[in-house]
């Protein structure tokens, strides 16, 4: 018998958790200490700091949900190490359902047999080793290639990442209208997109009104945690009216 | 120009260490798991469970590590594609400081600010659950209530509108063909909403396919 909440894999998601902390602190000290050199001011990072803290906070308690789902079956601390490093909700409950299934297990009731939750674990963790491998192969590759537009074309080097950004934009505004034919309710996605839209368009109005720089500092994060709360009394709406 | 390469190159190579540690660090815990518990699954057991998800997520891989790595910058990218959440987080996390600061994706500034906003939001987010998880008791019945489900089903839509306002007004011309494009797709085709990360190169491409006619003709 395996106890997926016993102090053991406490442990481990500790020491999991600390090197991701310790990467992450890594990677920021270096940059920051680049961008000093590069003659960028310490108010900018902050500030740079501030608003991308403000951002992470809905994703992240969402991310918290994830933990709060996957641990009915397997325990708080392995979900915690899964969400904290790579995992999404959207990756690591198809990789643990199709372990339990191969199995012969589900996912109703906490996994207590440790051939099941090891195979569960393998599967969660082999399914996600090739970005991390792919990465340091082929991450400078891909780099130096887009290096090398920039090198014969300047501006079409810029061109082209902002492209890569707006392929990114537009797919997940098409995602957003995927559930349209459901009727009215399929709407509420968009609905909420518009409201942040809408938010984000006055705090640049606000701006360029004011002059106050704080509004577009925060203006994304607030935008989004503006809609978020909206499509409460929106959904509320919408599901009494259909 | 000199010192920039050497910054970058010194970004990889301590960024393939610290992945590919982190690789060996994740291999460990299953490993560990089984140690501790004296068990091995069987071998077909496990490549069973890999082959229900394997074929796609390996594919995702593939497509991710070719479209994020020139958007999360060097090191972000060994940032990001340890911590995750990369579409729903750490790419519109990059995006909206690099729209605060007003510094070019593409050049250095932009790297280390990008790698600046994805560090601050890796932390935050292993804050939050921390916090999360040691606050469990009271916090559950508030995150798990009916009430406030919406908000947290709606992140997306959330995050995407304000995103596409900034950069579909200033960049609308790329914008039109794409946007288009994957409305129609994902109208018709509703149960691709389960691939978007899929699609997220096709729009790419699309985007570049338009900019290079615009460009070469000399309206961009």
């Amino acid at each position: 018998m395996f106890n997926p909440n016993g102090s053991f894999m406490y442990v481990v998601t500790i020491v999991v958790i600390s090197f991701v902390v310790a990467q992450s602190l890594f990677f920021l000290v270096r940059a920051w200490k680049r961008a000093r050199a590069l003659g960028m001011e310490s108010k900018t990072l902050r500030k740079v700091v501030t608003s991308s803290a403000l951002f992470t906070i809905a994703p992240a308690v969402a991310i918290l949900m994830g933990v709060i789902t996957l641990s009915h079956s397997l325990g708080y601390p392995f979900p915690w190490l899964r969400l904290s490093v790579i995992g999404a909700l959207t990756y690591e409950l198809p990789a643990a359902q199709s372990a339990a299934a191969a199995a012969g297990a589900s996912l109703d009731s906490l996994i207590t047999d440790p051939k099941v939750y090891s195979a569960i674990a393998w599967v969660m963790t082999l399914g996600i080793i090739p970005g991390m491998i792919l990465v340091p192969l082929f991450g400078k590759k891909i780099e130096n290639g887009l290096d090398r537009i920039k090198q014969r074309d300047k501006k079409w080097g810029e061109i082209f990442l902002t492209g890569l950004f707006m392929g990114m934009i537009s797919a997940f505004l098409g995602y957003i209208f995927s559930d349209i034919r459901a009727g009215l309710t399929g709407w509420i996605p968009v609905f909420v997109m518009i409201i942040s839209a809408v938010v984000m368009a006055v705090f640049g109005l606000l701006y360029k009104k004011t002059n106050a720089r704080w509004l577009t500092d925060y203006a994304l994060p607030l935008s989004m945690l503006c809609a978020m709360v909206l499509s409460i009394p929106l959904t509320q709406l919408i599901t009494s009216i259909a | 120009m000199k010192k920039e390469r050497s910054y970058r190159d010194s970004t990889h190579f301590y960024g393939r260490i610290w992945m590919l540690s982190a690789l060996f660090l994740f291999l460990c815990v299953p490993f560990a798991i089984c140690v501790y518990c004296g068990v091995w699954p069987p071998i077909t057991l496990v490549l069973k469970g890999l082959l229900g998800v394997a074929p796609i997520f390996w594919t995702v891989a593939v497509i991710e590590v070719i479209t994020y790595v020139p958007m999360l910058g060097t090191g972000g990218s060994y940032l990001g594609f340890v911590t995750g959440n990369l579409s729903n987080l750490k790419v519109p996390c990059a995006l909206n400081a690099l729209q605060l600061t007003e510094v070019d994706a593409s050049s250095e500034e932009g790297d280390v600010i990008s790698t600046v906003a994805i560090a601050t939001s890796a932390l935050v987010t292993t804050l939050i659950i921390v916090l999360g998880v040691l606050l469990l008791v009271p916090l559950r019945p508030i995150l798990e209530s009916k009430a406030l489900a919406p908000a947290f089903k709606n992140i997306l839509p959330s995050l995407f509108g304000a995103l596409a306002v900034v950069y579909i007004s200033k960049n609308w011309k790329l914008a039109i063909a794409p946007v288009v494009f994957m409305l129609i797709l994902f109208i018709s085709v509703p149960s691709l909403a389960g691939s978007v990360g899929i699609l997220v190169p096709v729009g790419a491409l699309i985007a570049i396919g338009v900019a290079r006619i615009l460009y070469k003709k000399g309206k961009l």
